[in-house]
């Protein structure tokens, strides 16, 4: 058993950020990440990234290596490649490390698994060559690979960083299927006076427009009737805009329409969530400090609700601040000194969600697809099912997963969760809070039985170095 | 009055009383629960069990044979009628043994209750060898199983899915997301929920699982029912590992392994515990050691409903009669039984079975 | 013959080492993302899903879809998670004809 002040699973900005600060603090830290390298996804292999792949990338992924390289701290100890499957009161963190089993004892916990990309079924995406547009970008940060006559499809800010990567890498995306509307962009409008706050942000968004642009990349706006096209491989897309049906031949689609929190931590310990109609997804309730419900427990960075990696980063931090004075390593005085210029970076940093939220929806035919279209990948359920499922008295998603075992695969529920709530919620007309989530049980990660069973082995409750 | 019957409680034990009425022609009402609700329908092992039931009353063990036996046609006919497939395989199941004493002791008891059944009671016993001929992938450690022919296992999901497809599609009313408060009695039944429905009926079966524990006081019974925590655990979809269930491990229907199940008295808490998870794995890893390469996808715990002695209740009420309880934690293994065999016990005809030594009188405190 | 391949490799070269993919042998780059590198050689269908049958490769790259699922040693492992090591010996999940039925 390892023992730690501060157990942080996650080593994206918020868990590198929130391990520093800690250890700052003088709280021996226990930083677990399934990753063989510090960064979590935004900040991926940032540390060894080749000289000629950064200047792709931009200098706000090299930000990064500032807050990877702040781990090399006497207090910190980073166990890469460390899976966490289970996490119990305590509290307490059973994790697979090169095929063995451990486990780990905190004082705090503090959790910090990021952002999923919001699951985006339409017609097709299950055929290999249909990657998310987060995984293009993570082929490019960690292996420097590009997906060439590749199409990108939805909405959102990250849509036009890729685009203007591939741009900037001498191989841009064949087009850009866009599916928010110029209404869309009318009723962001309201929004954008807050969001100048923000302005770095903004200008950071046109800069990226502009960049796609000179590379005469072309952009649909207001598609719809998205649907992807191939026997054993994706060899096109077509969807209707500008009042007419299009099919463009590609290698690759790469689909995007926002992150949502990555609640599975969260849900396996049945912490109470709330449902945001602005980013239509759930997150998990916290206070200002990033403390969940329970109170051993805490919350930072976009597993919180969506804000990106810098408002991560200062979440991170500020969450540290609260646990060191649990702690008592640092007065309430000396916190709230510390936390103070954190929150107002946190206020500047979220002015512009509003404003981006609104100018780019999730992709409505998304979340209320086709009968035919697969929801649930794993177990191959089609949102058919799931409406058929309601017609059987299924008022919510643990109901259907016994029905029709959508959730039940080894992604357990990621990528089809919220399309599940979304369903059943127009289906019985209840509110999504009501209908509900997935209880999530262990493991949060598959671990092989002959890794299990050797814990059988280990009195739990006795305290070891299995180090 | 709404309906002839209603049934209180949608899950498996409920649907099954509430497809045999319907097939009688009457008409049912089943109220049912919410999506967090504890469900014992979506929780349990699957397995139509007969060995090992009723050691102490061998009319358990003849209720179980029984309805093991009527599994087929009642599967058959659900699948017919909703295309769900309940998957049942009934070619037999071990009880596996990891040492030759505990072996020899179960085989004394069997011995007892066969004598008590008139020799009814057809099981073999399986040296490690034999046991390997039959399971090649059987561990070193095990000394040998019983298998026992009148056993076997189906998919509880699919049972489930398809009871309450073919209530609706006979013309039964599901409620759903109820809980019921109150229910009183005069001129027939009035079932209380609490977002104020109102159910009027002539008879009312409560089947509520662990729900009985509170309602069942306000119709009349003792229900003296408790939880007790079963985790489970399923691995990855695997080719055929496991021809036959156990109480230890069984390959389902769509591949995965399941393994079961703890025993554990703590209350109303249905959490997964990392203790309970090794423990299970470890047994089942000791039983088929291939499968320590497997990958766990996903655990859960549920609670089963438990009456003192571990036997079904079937009670009707001495101070509402026409208010029946049905409980039991072997709602899979009982699910032809209720369906077939307990509509003539509600509806008191010639055929009813004899449910006496179920009655909680058993219970009375003396 | 190397399949012909969507992407394209901002490094050529890199220390390279031989593994076996479905019988199949490639030179990945050593310590390289092992689904980057398996996209990279070529190959898009990793597996085939238990379910229907349905080809599918890496989706997500992030170790959240599970659909980039490879053999190794016997044991089910996501591509994504694992780096290239001299070799590796890598099969598809339910290869043999074994896969559930």
């Amino acid at each position: 058993m390892l023992d730690a002040d501060l157990i942080v699973i996650g080593a994206g900005p918020a868990g590198m950020a929130a391990a520093r600060t800690a250890a700052d603090a003088g709280l021996s830290v226990l930083l677990l990440d399934e990753q063989q390298r510090a960064g979590g996804q935004i900040y991926r292999d940032v540390e060894r990234v080749p000289a000629e792949r950064k200047k792709i990338l931009g200098d706000d992924y090299l930000k990064g290596r500032a807050l990877a390289e702040a781990l090399d701290h006497p207090k910190i100890r980073h166990l890469t490649g460390a899976v966490v499957w289970q996490i119990e009161d305590g509290p307490r963190v059973a994790f697979t490390r090169d095929g063995a089993a451990g486990l780990a004892r905190g004082k705090r916990l503090l959790i910090a698994t990021g952002a999923l990309e919001r699951p985006m079924p339409v017609s097709g995406w299950t055929l290999p060559g249909v990657m998310t547009a987060g995984a293009a970008q993570i082929l490019l940060k960690q292996s420097g690979l590009l997906c060439e006559r590749a199409v990108l499809a939805g909405s959102g800010p990250l849509l036009y960083l890729v685009a203007a990567q591939m741009c900037r890498a001498g191989t841009p995306p064949l087009v850009l299927v866009e599916t928010q509307t110029p209404a869309d962009r009318r009723a962001a409008l309201r929004h954008l006076p807050k969001a100048l706050k923000a302005w770095r942000v903004l200008a950071k968004g046109l800069g990226l427009l502009a960049e796609i642009r000179r590379a005469g990349v072309k952009r649909y706006i207001g598609a719809t009737g998205i649907a992807i096209h191939g026997q054993d491989k994706a060899e096109a897309i077509s969807f209707e805009a500008d009042g007419r049906r299009h099919q463009i031949a590609c290698a690759s689609v790469l689909l995007h329409h926002g992150v949502v929190p990555n609640t599975q931590a969260t849900r396996s310990l049945s912490l109470p969530h709330v449902w945001s109609e602005a980013q239509r997804a759930f997150s998990p309730e916290r206070d200002r400090w990033g403390r969940t419900a329970n109170t051993d427990i805490f919350v930072a960075g976009d597993g919180g609700g969506i804000g990106g990696a810098v408002a991560a980063k200062l979440q991170g931090e500020v969450a540290a601040l609260e646990v060191a004075c649990d702690l008592e390593k640092i007065s309430h005085v000396n916190r709230d000194r510390a936390a103070a210029p954190l929150r107002k970076g946190l206020a500047i940093e979220l002015a512009a969600r509003p404003f981006i939220d609104r100018a780019y929806p999730p992709y409505a035919k998304a979340l209320a697809p086709a009968d035919s279209t697969i929801i649930c990948r794993c177990e191959e359920v089609t949102a058919g099912d799931i409406r058929r499922y309601a017609g059987l008295g299924c008022l919510g998603p643990n109901q259907t997963k016994a029905f029709g075992r959508p959730g039940m695969g080894p992604c357990q529920g990621r990528y089809c969760g919220l399309t599940v709530t979304e369903l059943l919620a127009a289906e019985t007309g209840r509110s999504q809070e009501d209908t509900g989530y997935y209880r999530i049980r262990p493991p949060l990660k598959p671990v092989t039985l002959g890794e299990l069973a050797v814990l059988a082995e280990t009195d739990l409750k006795e305290q070891e170095d299995i180090s | 009055m709404d309906t002839d019957y209603a049934i209180i409680g949608g899950g498996v034990v409920g649907l099954s009383v509430a497809w045999g009425l319907l097939k009688r022609g009457l008409t049912v009402t089943v109220i049912d629960g919410d999506d967090g609700s504890f469900r014992a329908s979506r929780g349990n092992f699957g397995l139509v069990w007969v060995q090992s039931k009723g050691m102490k009353q061998p009319a358990y063990a003849s209720w179980s044979q029984r309805s093991a036996a009527a599994w087929n046609t009642f599967a058959a006919e659900l699948k017919e009628a909703t295309g769900f497939d309940p998957e049942l395989e009934q070619k037999g199941g071990y009880d596996l043994h990891f040492s030759d004493e505990t072996l020899a002791e179960t085989v004394a008891k069997y011995e007892e209750l066969k004598e008590k059944l008139g020799g009814n009671y057809p099981y073999e016993v399986l040296g490690h060898n034999e046991l390997r001929r039959e399971e090649p992938e059987i561990g070193p450690k095990v000394a040998g199983a019983i298998l026992h022919h009148q056993d076997g296992h189906a998919n509880p999901l699919k049972l489930l899915k398809a009871l309450a497809g073919d209530v609706r599609r006979l013309g039964g009313l599901v409620l759903t997301g109820k809980t019921v408060e109150d229910v009183s009695q005069k001129d027939g039944f009035r079932i209380h929920c609490t977002d104020g429905t109102i159910v009027s009926a002539g008879k009312t079966v409560l089947s509520a699982g662990l729900g009985a524990a509170k309602l069942g006081p306000k119709l009349g019974f003792r229900a003296p029912i408790r939880p007790q925590r079963g985790q489970v655990l399923i691995t990855e979809k695997l080719p055929r590992i496991i021809h036959r269930p156990s109480l230890i491990a069984r390959q389902v229907d769509e591949g995965g392994i399941q393994i079961g199940a703890t025993n554990e008295e703590v209350g109303y808490d249905d959490r997964v515990t990392a203790q309970g998870m090794a423990g299970l794995a470890a047994e089942a890893v000791a039983a088929y050691p291939i499968l320590a390469r497997a990958q766990l996808v996903r655990s859960w715990g549920a609670l089963r409903v438990l009456s003192p002695d571990g036997l079904p209740i079937y009670q009707e009420s001495p101070d509402m009669p026409g208010a029946f309880l049905v409980t039991c934690h072997s709602g899979i293994t009982l699910a032809a039984a209720h369906a077939r065999f307990l509509p003539d016990w509600l509806e008191k005809t010639a055929g009813a079975p004899d449910l006496e030594v179920f009655s909680e009188t058993r219970f009375a405190l003396s | 013959m190397k399949p012909a391949s969507p992407f394209r490799e901002l490094q050529k070269g890199g220390g390279r080492v031989r593994v076996t993919f479905d019988g199949r042998t490639f030179d990945l780059r050593e310590g390289g993302n092992l689904a980057a590198e398996l996209l990279a050689a070529g190959i898009r269908s990793f597996r085939k899903t238990p379910v229907s049958g349905a080809e599918r490769g890496p989706f997500c790259m992030m170790g959240a879809c599970f659909d980039c699922l490879v053999v190794i040693d016997g044991v089910t492992r996501q591509a994504c998670m694992c780096e290239v090591s001299a070799g590796l010996v890598i099969d598809r999940p339910g290869a043999e004809g074994e896969g559930d039925a």
